[in-house]
């Protein structure tokens, strides 16, 4: 990630020779009445990184990137983006972000062709290179040849690849996706991220997103993990998993109380139950199945063992898996998981 | 999620050559930047309107109805009092303001739909000051209820209004001003509410009233007092009196019908030029045009 960092110096004469992190953040708070929705978060990242942001819905991703890129006031704390403070310097920092929003902000009457070149117009790009640019993002995104048609005909994805587009059209130096894949198929899924990569080693751009996916989390260079307004995780996606270490053994049996009770009096495993299945963590656990059968003395309908996903990272640092967290939205946190998570927050 | 089927993005399906990066930058705002901001917004009201076929054929139609259906069925009930002057001619000015107040009201809804749709918040983010946003609306909703106004002024014929160049150019430039005025109307009332359903019962409420009151289809003197104390009050009074006049002015027709049907506003028995009419509508615009750009500026 770091080798594009010296090349991207000249982008702007005025910045200091040795390239600053793209984004700064110190001690960011924000609250809306009472509900504290970040409360305090501090984290770099650097030019030409891809960084994520993950955690379930309702944890504070939108709101903190709502403040870095201008659109809501934080409460406390500072951030800087491209080298300029949101709050004082808030036309410099949109000068130098593209932005994809969760909703699309497209003129559906407008084809997406003009779009672009309202966007250009609206940020002042330099109208001879306004052409040749807007050919390259389209081509980018795969929709140079749709470029005449109305953005109402569009689908969801290709909508999303149109905002993106456009996101890029001013030769941004940060670009803001929030949420840019949620209610797309997996293909188009993919396909976005595959563009998002593109982008990263063609323009010399970092990206900042949000995602609760925990798959596409693995596309980043760094992934901060962000539960109930502060961050719990920060690094990279395998020193992250690295740091679980242990196998998940998923096990689906015929009564889960007793398969708990079991594993913890005669394996002194902690299990707990997620997703309507028991589920336990220990190291080589293929070799640990055999024993497993043999011993548990409760009927065993399935069994599945998988290395450390970014999930069990989520779950290893909250003690619950992001969907369980979703599902349950804030009813019951109890004292246990919020002892892990203040333990978690300190790295 | 849109309904047409996707032609699956092949992924990432070939780079190609490697080819030059077309690198642009953002320059710092600038005059000459807001002034660009304010003529996209303004070119995509316009673009917006050619697309829109629908709302091109209401707009043909609109004022027809009004004209030759109203017109000429309350010209059967009103023949003996008009002195003999046609009725459509009578209420050709208020006419052709409703229907240019109407488009103007369509005009600023699209802030509403805009909203709604997300794409206002693109316009919000950009570099640019929130007032050039606004102008730029306020302007192209301005322009497109002018073309409504051009329409009307064509049918001026048909209910024996000669296109006499003066008349023409007088109720053309009042047209503008009143599309402009209540286009700034419309934003600024569109700031504060962002439901369509609800905007639209606010401009109906504010329009309907204001139409009836301002002596459109029927002349301002010898009103009861109640309704002469409104009729002063109401700002489209002052948009239809002048065009009145323009069209009365040419027209030959008895003192007594002239006296009768084009009274002139009055205050307080003063006569109240057409020019200061028209510099109220200027002035109210203005006015709302001001309080628009000041609570999207106070937005987040």
């Amino acid at each position: 990630m770091s080798e594009s960092t010296t090349k991207a110096a000249p982008a702007n004469p005025r910045e200091a020779p040795e390239t600053p992190p793209a984004i700064v953040v110190r001690g960011l708070e924000k609250s809306f009445g009472e509900v504290q929705a970040v409360r305090g978060v501090d984290f770099e990242v650097a030019t030409g990184e891809v960084f994520g942001f993950l955690g379930p819905n309702g944890a504070g991703k939108t709101t903190t990137i709502n403040m870095c890129c201008t659109l809501t006031k934080p409460s406390g704390g500072t951030a800087t983006v491209a080298g300029h403070d949101v709050v004082r310097e808030r036309d410099d920092v949109r000068r130098n972000i593209g932005l994809v929003f969760q909703e699309t902000t497209l003129d559906g009457y407008l084809t997406a062709e003009q779009n672009l070149r309202l966007h250009a117009e609206l940020y002042g790009v330099q109208s001879s290179l306004v052409p040749a640019r807007m050919q390259q993002v389209m081509e980018m995104v795969g929709l140079w040849e749709r470029r005449a048609s109305p953005v109402r005909t569009f689908s969801g994805g290709m909508k999303r690849r149109l905002e993106i587009a456009r996101g890029l059209m001013h030769s941004p130096r940060v670009l803001f996706l929030d949420e840019p894949t949620i209610g797309l198929d997996p293909q188009t899924r993919r396909s976005i991220w595959s563009y998002i990569r593109t982008l990263k080693e063609s323009e010399e751009i970092t990206i900042f997103m949000t995602t609760h996916y925990m798959d596409e989390a693995e596309w980043c260079d760094r992934i901060a993990i962000m539960d109930r307004g502060v961050i719990v995780a920060l690094d990279s996606p395998e020193a992250l998993k690295a740091q679980v270490g242990a196998d998940r053994i998923r096990i689906e049996t015929e009564d889960d109380q007793a398969a708990i009770a079991s594993l913890a009096e005669r394996f002194e495993i902690d299990a707990t139950i997620s997703e309507g299945a028991v589920i336990f963590r220990i190291p080589s656990g293929e070799s640990f199945v055999p024993r497993l059968f043999q011993e548990l003395g409760v009927p065993i309908r399935s069994v599945s063992v998988s290395r450390p996903t970014l999930d069990d990272v989520f779950m290893s640092y909250t003690g619950s898996s992001i969907r369980d967290v979703e599902e349950s939205g804030a009813s019951d946190r109890n004292k246990m998981m919020m002892q892990v998570m203040s333990g978690g927050g300190r790295r | 999620m849109s309904t047409t089927a996707d032609p699956r993005p092949t992924v990432s399906a070939d780079p190609g050559p490697p080819r030059e990066i077309v690198r642009v930058s953002v320059p710092r705002r600038s005059f000459a930047s807001e002034l660009r901001a304010i003529k996209i917004v303004w070119k995509r009201e316009l673009i917006r309107y050619r697309s829109d076929r629908i709302r091109i054929a209401t707009t043909l139609v609109q004022p027809l109805l009004f004209l030759f259906v109203l017109g000429s069925g309350l010209q059967t009930l009103s023949a003996a009092s008009t002195h003999g002057v046609n009725l459509k001619t009578f209420i050709y000015p208020g006419i052709l303001c409703i229907s240019v107040m109407f488009t103007a009201m369509f005009s600023a809804a699209s802030i509403v739909w805009d909203r709604e749709f997300g794409f206002l918040r693109e316009m919000m983010v950009a570099p640019v000051r929130r007032s050039s946003i606004v102008i730029g609306k306020c302007l192209g909703g301005a322009t497109v209820a002018s073309f409504q106004g051009v329409i009307v002024l064509c049918l001026a014929g048909a209910v024996h209004v000669p296109y006499a160049p003066t008349l023409i150019l007088g109720v053309f430039v009042l047209q503008v001003l009143l599309a402009f005025a209540i286009t700034a109307f419309g934003v600024m009332v569109a700031a504060r509410i962002t439901q369509m359903q609800s905007f639209m019962g606010v401009m109906q409420m504010v329009v309907m009233p204001m139409f009836f009151i301002s002596g459109a289809l029927f002349p301002v003197a010898g009103l009861p007092g109640w309704l002469a104390v409104l009729n002063r009050l109401d700002p489209l009074t002052y948009a239809v009196d002048p065009m009145r006049r323009l069209v009365f002015s040419h027209l030959h027709v008895s003192a007594a019908a002239s006296r009768v049907l084009d009274p002139g506003v009055t205050w307080w028995g003063w006569h109240v030029p057409a020019l200061l009419e028209a510099g109220i509508i200027v002035a109210l615009g203005l006015v709302m045009l001001s309080i628009a750009i000041w609570e999207f500026s106070a937005s987040d």
